[in-house]
């Protein structure tokens, strides 16, 4: 197998298609909440412990960096997890057909998207 | 012979099939909180603290932070194979990643049993 074979990758023609974007943007989220993991315990802990830790918590909330940096790690979760559940159907043979796929990408998108919009406009 | 490694993947069902038994557990716990929390009329630090305030809830959510660790660290262990190839790196990573989340399911059991 040593031939050398001819390559022909014009990049700007070909795309990663639908439902591998959906899985890379998997990987991308669970390694986004794995590095957040200390945050997020620790605001987990500031919420519990007492009134004045959760009343800090409140206040450092309010500004607009940490909305950011909070809506982002609930898009990676509601991501992370609406594509996990399309990967337990996919296991359970559900929805392995191309179209179906496709489709179950295009909501795995949607949903987490409208979602995070949702909760941020509550947010703010 | 398969060219087994010691930062490799263990070459059978058990982590694969762990990763979506604590990916059920994560899925039921977040039902379960989104629609407590939803049903509530107020969301103060009263409201939070009673919900986890049973010992009860306090075990489901340690289960919950269990399974965040031990899916996190197979996770992680994917993308450290895919990405990092010299053997001696890729164990001082699985090292420090399975050393920090024992120390997480420490504070976890801290923050859950800590609450005044």
């Amino acid at each position: 197998m040593n031939k050398k074979r001819p390559k022909h990758l014009a990049l700007h023609k070909i795309q990663l298609p639908l439902p591998g974007f959906v899985s890379i943007l998997h990987r991308v989220s669970g390694m986004f909440l794995f590095l957040f993991l200390p945050l997020l315990l620790w605001i987990f802990y500031a919420s519990l412990h007492s009134i004045e830790t959760y009343t800090r918590l409140v206040e450092i909330l309010q500004h607009p960096l940490s909305k950011l940096v909070l809506l982002g790690l609930i898009w990676a979760y509601l991501h992370h997890f609406c594509a996990g559940i399309r990967y337990l159907g996919l296991d359970l043979q559900l929805g392995s057909s191309l179209a179906k796929a496709r489709a179950s990408s295009w909501w795995v998108l949607g949903v987490s998207l409208s979602l995070t919009v949702l909760i941020g406009v509550w947010l703010c | 012979m398969l060219n087994r490694i010691v930062t490799g993947a263990h070459y059978g069902l058990r982590d694969w099939l762990i990763q979506r038994i604590t990916a059920v557990v994560m899925v039921l716990y977040t039902l379960g909180i989104a629609g407590y929390l939803l049903m509530q009329p107020v969301l103060d630090y009263n409201a939070w603290t009673l919900l986890f305030s049973g010992n009860v809830i306090r075990t489901f959510s340690l289960l919950f932070l269990l399974s965040v660790f031990y899916h996190a660290w197979i996770g992680v262990r994917d993308i450290v194979m895919d990405y990092v190839k010299p053997a001696a790196i890729r164990l001082i990573i699985h090292v420090l990643v399975i050393l920090t989340l024992l120390l997480y399911v420490i504070w976890s059991v801290q923050i859950l049993w800590g609450i005044k």
